[in-house]
């Protein structure tokens, strides 16, 4: 990785272009249109050759770290490998040109990628039907939630206000909730890091819309109790929602239909090998029991008795949660991973996500604080270096993985332990892959007794070193405008 | 360890009110600054606004955490510290030279529901344990 | 094991095993209860080759129609040049999460503090996030984020002229967020400004969503609202298309507090509906209300000029329930997508691909005037979409078009028919649409 600091603004040269247009032959010109409609001054875009743009990219690029370039056991993200026929056929011409609204006989194909994959996701999870058009993972979340509320309100019940969220729940399932107008209500732990019955108990009533899981938790933890826990929020009328993001162990083994879940989202992007794109686009497919399946958001694809697929809208449903049906193209990539996989290979998804977690796990426990020694499924978390004398702290280790060419865990996370460290290292990881990442791991924990102070300026090898966040956020900087003038 | 001052009035929230004039001026405890780190952000109320006991009328932002600031007491804000607009930092500097907002209070027997310094001195000690 | 993605032997698996002490597979499960280990055989087809998988897919796209697009309605055929597929592929932006770890993500943070750069210089507002998922989400969030700003406002305006599908989803986040609407209603195919004025007069308003280019195609004229709205201490919103801002007058210049839209205009595949990408840009006295990721500049320890997610306390990783929005992934690689798409075309480029469209929309529209078979509805200026009624029946226009691979005359609500034309339009292909509607 090396350093290249220069915006694509700072290339710019007046008069310069990137792309060549056909020529105008038209009589008709935007300058007819009156001026009160027209823009006074230009916009300030750059003007640069199309090589100028090619190596501008090219040498940003290089300022990155992804799964191609090493490991990246962050965790809850599940950053498995995303294989590279996934992407040629999402640009598959006959697909990319696809106007969305163009009439269903026009686009069979496209129709029934929707299809298949939605009658693979529901054999994968247990569900009934599945809606792609949430865009993300906690677009999905809150897809799921207005389909609870959704629930309720045709059955006349509209006091159930509030949803309950385990305090090791991600930051998106509350923030969802308070998004589709839903009061929190948080249920604590256990010491063993489970949601606590107990306290779950007198939560429950008639204002409960459901409970939004996530299993096995933010702590790697197979929640056992599930069993007990869907029969308390049925019992008081609230259905369950099972948050996805952690669906990677579960993939090949359980099935979170059959664990009485009622309304669930996946992460095709963490769990079915759809890239990351260093932030979407992602896919957040929901994915709901039989008797909810009407209130899934439109539009839906239906196959007809003609043989057809057909783009439906129904009343009973939610509403509209896109413009269209989500992010197509990502489908495509999922589809292809799910056939790549077939039903033979799906089975080891999970245990073998499990097994490099649990070796991870059980190699570093030495030297890294386990607060919760059971095993994990395909993540777990650590709370620091087990010698607290040193004061190196969980980011100085996570800064100085970066200066030996691993990605850095999950940091901070899940709020229950202070220095939580996160690690998820994913199935298609090999043993000497991990065995190196355990190596360092066990050379950074002596590194904090020997020479602390390597660990708290690190990273050292990285294209930027540690950075002024305080100043980012204090005085923020935010385009190139405001930065010329700064 | 975070300083208290005598004569103000502590909330379990760590918010300090100094009365003066019938005029509540209220900011975050030394204790408060000091878990919260560099502050980079103070989210405040418009003047004219109601604040209530035990109600939200804004937040401090740091880099990495955010904390609703909770009403000591009930009135009418009628002025904030537009200085925090450029220099949060000032909470952290002096956290009791540094007031949020005045509020004109429309029931002085709240105060009796707050703590006096020795007392949140010693709920803070607790606090940690 | 059978599959490349699988990187274990057995021999791997057995001694991983035994480092754990464990015997089977089967036992890093023990912690789940027996009746919800799945041991059944998945309704799935059996493994495929990547071989195979490519010919099923080849047959799969053969079973759709390539047309010849002109439609709009909220996605675009504008052309995507080659340059772009060939970067945005580069694995290090392909591959990688969320930019947390900035000084092993400089790349990422740098596109993004340049397309937010180049939304702002288009929308001509201060502040833009790293992007939202589509246009219609985005102009929801603007609905919240509006909501939020003005704490004692109750109801939003939403003029009946924007895209329907946006609409539908602002709609949608209202009803379950708690936020009263008004729909203002259309008057000679443009928001009724009347009307707004006299609701906004009630003095409960947060806020307006208006479109500058609708869903006719027609350019607003919006000159005033702001004020107005500022007046009562309410906002306004702009749904925009960001490559028609290149030459319409812009948010900034109508004093707008907020512009949304989609970036699809600027060079994304249609691909039958998403990947898109949505923007959100405000002015910077509303940026802690700004949902989603913003990247800032500032330096590193050595002084060096780098870049960083900022203003992170408002997300819903930090605030929870109490956070704007809930959103996280957004669709940062089209962000990178367009915003190559901008460097390509460049100052003269965007307004030179508008001047493109306007021309043929133009000659499309006069051409199918000139046939009598189609009137105008609204005499109002358009830049690369209109309406028309039509005396030909609808169905039998668009079957006698599709016969010749030509997607075109959508009906709207009102029973009129649209057309859209980009820069890929060529005359030939107007002409040819022109001869099958004579020949009706």
């Amino acid at each position: 990785m090396k350093y290249y600091d220069k915006l694509i603004f700072e290339l710019s040269k007046k008069g310069r272009r990137g792309f060549t247009l056909p020529k105008n032959h038209w009589a008709d010109k935007t300058s007819e249109m009156p001026k009160e409609l027209l823009r006074g001054e230009d916009a300030e875009l750059p003007e640069v050759s199309e090589l100028d743009v090619v190596r501008h990219y090219t040498n940003l690029s290089n300022m990155n770290f992804g799964v191609d370039t090493g490991f990246y056991p962050l965790g809850s993200c599940t950053m498995k490998y995303n294989p590279k026929i996934n992407e040629e056929i999402a640009a598959l011409p006959g697909f990319n040109h696809l106007h969305p609204l163009q009439p269903d006989e026009t686009v069979q194909g496209a129709l029934e990628v929707y299809y298949n994959l939605n009658q693979s996701l529901a054999a994968i999870t247990g569900m009934s039907e599945f809606t792609f058009n949430p865009f993300a993972g906690a677009h999905g979340e809150l897809t799921g939630l207005m389909t609870m509320r959704r629930y309720h309100e045709m059955r006349g019940d509209d006091k159930r206000v509030k949803v309950i969220v385990p305090d090791s729940a991600h930051g998106t399932n509350p923030a969802s909730a308070a998004v589709c107008g839903l009061e929190v209500v948080e249920v604590k732990s256990t010491p063993q890091g489970t949601i606590d019955i107990e306290s779950l108990r007198p939560l429950l009533d008639d204002t409960i819309a459901g409970i939004m899981m996530t299993n096995p938790n933010t702590l790697g933890l197979f929640e056992t109790e599930i069993k007990e826990i869907a029969e308390l929020v049925h019992g008081c009328g609230g259905l369950l929602y099972y948050d996805g993001a952690n669906f990677n162990p579960l993939l090949g083994k359980v099935r979170p239909g059959d664990m009485g879940f009622d309304i669930m989202h996946l992460n095709l992007h963490k769990t079915f090998s759809t890239p990351h794109g260093g932030g979407g686009p992602g896919s957040g497919p929901v994915g709901v029991a039989k008797h909810l399946a009407d209130y899934l958001p439109n539009p839906k694809v239906r196959k007809g008795n003609d043989g057809l697929f057909h783009v439906i809208h129904n009343e009973e449903a939610t509403g509209c949660v896109s413009a269209f049906m989500g992010n197509f193209g990502v489908l495509l990539k999922a589809y292809t991973y799910i056939l790549m996989l077939g039903k033979e290979n799906v089975r080891l998804v999970g245990p073998l996500a499990t097994l490099n977690a649990n070796y991870i796990k059980e190699c570093l426990k030495d030297s890294y604080k386990l607060p919760i020694p059971t095993v994990c499924k395909h993540e777990f978390v650590f709370d620091g270096l087990l010698d607290k004398f040193t004061g190196v702290t969980t980011l100085d280790v996570a800064k100085r993985l970066l200066d030996y060419g691993f990605h850095a865990p999950t940091i901070y996370f899940p709020l229950l332990f202070h220095q939580a460290i996160m690690i998820e290292p994913t199935e298609t990881e090999s043993k000497e892959t991990i065995d190196s990442f355990i190596d360092i791991m066990h050379k950074i924990a002596e590194e904090a007794i020997s020479e602390p102070d390597t660990l708290r300026n690190a990273p050292h090898n990285t294209p930027v070193r540690r950075l002024d966040e305080t100043t980012a956020a204090k005085h923020p900087l935010l385009n190139y405008r405001e930065l010329l003038q700064s | 360890m975070a300083k208290t001052i005598d004569g103000l009035y502590y909330s379990e929230s760590h918010e300090w009110v100094k009365v003066v004039d019938g005029v509540g001026y209220v900011g975050i405890t030394d204790h408060a600054q000091q878990a919260m780190g560099n502050i980079v952000y103070v989210d405040m109320p418009d003047v004219d606004d109601d604040v209530e006991q035990g109600e939200e009328f804004g937040a401090v932002e740091s880099v990495k955490a955010a904390s609703d600031l909770i009403s000591p007491i009930t009135g009418t804000v009628v002025e904030i510290n537009e200085d925090l607009g450029d220099a949060p930092e000032l909470i952290n500097k002096d956290a009791y030279d540094t007031w949020i907002i005045k509020v004109n209070m429309s029931d002085d027997s709240e105060l009796g529901k707050l703590m006096n310094a020795a007392d949140y001195a010693k709920f803070c000690e607790n606090e940690e344990h | 094991m059978g599959i490349s993605y699988f990187p274990h032997t057995e021999e791997d698996i057995q001694s991983m095993l035994q480092r754990i002490g464990m015997k089977s597979l089967d036992d890093l499960y023990s912690d789940v209860p027996k009746d919800f280990v799945y041991n059944e055989e998945y309704s799935l087809p059996s493994e495929m080759s990547e071989i195979e998988v490519r010919r099923k897919f080849e047959e799969l796209q053969n079973k759709n129609s390539r047309l010849t697009v002109f439609c709009g309605c909220g996605a675009y055929d504008h052309y995507s040049p080659a340059v772009i597929p060939a970067l945005i592929s580069r694995s290090e932006y392909l591959t990688a999460y969320t930019p947390y770890q900035a000084e092993i993500s400089q790349g990422t943070l740098r596109y993004i503090f340049e397309f937010q750069s180049m939304i702002c210089e288009l929308t001509g507002l201060e502040c833009t996030n790293a992007s939202m998922y589509d246009g219609a989400t985005s102009a929801a969030e603007s609905m919240m984020m509006m909501m939020a700003a003005t704490k004692k406002k109750t109801r939003v305006l939403v003029s009946d002229t924007l895209l329907d599908q946006v609409k539908k989803v602002i709609g949608t986040y209202a009803k379950w967020h708690g936020v009263e609407l008004f729909h203002i209603p259309a008057k000679d195919g443009v928001t009724d400004l009347d009307i707004l004025s006299a609701e906004v007069a009630k003095g409960d308003v947060a806020g307006a969503i208006l479109p500058s280019i609708n869903k006719y195609g027609i350019v607003e004229n919006l000159s005033g609202v702001a004020d107005q709205l500022h007046a009562q201490k309410g906002l306004l919103s702009i749904y925009c298309d960001p490559s028609a801002l290149a030459v319409v007058k812009t948010p900034g210049e109508y004093n707008a507090d907020i512009a949304c839209g989609d970036g699809q205009t600027l060079g994304i595949p249609m691909c039958y509906g998403g990947p898109y990408v949505g923007f959100l840009s405000c002015k910077k006295d509303l940026v802690r209300k700004l949902p989603g990721r913003i990247v800032g500049a500032t330096t590193d320890v050595d002084g060096k000029r780098a870049f960083v997610l900022t203003l992170q306390a408002r997300e819903q990783h930090i605030r929870r329930e109490k956070a704007n929005s809930n959103i996280c992934s957004n669709q940062s690689l089209m962000a990178l997508y367009v915003t190559i798409y901008m460097s390509l075309m460049g100052k003269q480029g965007m307004k030179d691909v508008n001047e493109l469209s306007y021309g043929g929309a133009h000659y499309l529209y006069k051409e199918l005037l000139a046939t009598g078979k189609f009137k105008a509805v609204f005499d109002k200026p358009f830049l690369k979409e209109f309406v028309l009624s039509t005396t030909l029946p609808v169905a039998d226009l668009q079957k006698q078009l599709l016969d010749k691979g030509i997607f075109g005359a959508l009906q709207t609500e009102e029973g009129y028919v649209s057309f859209c034309v980009t820069e890929q339009r060529t005359k030939e292909e107007i002409d040819s649409l022109i001869e099958i509607v004579k020949s009706m």
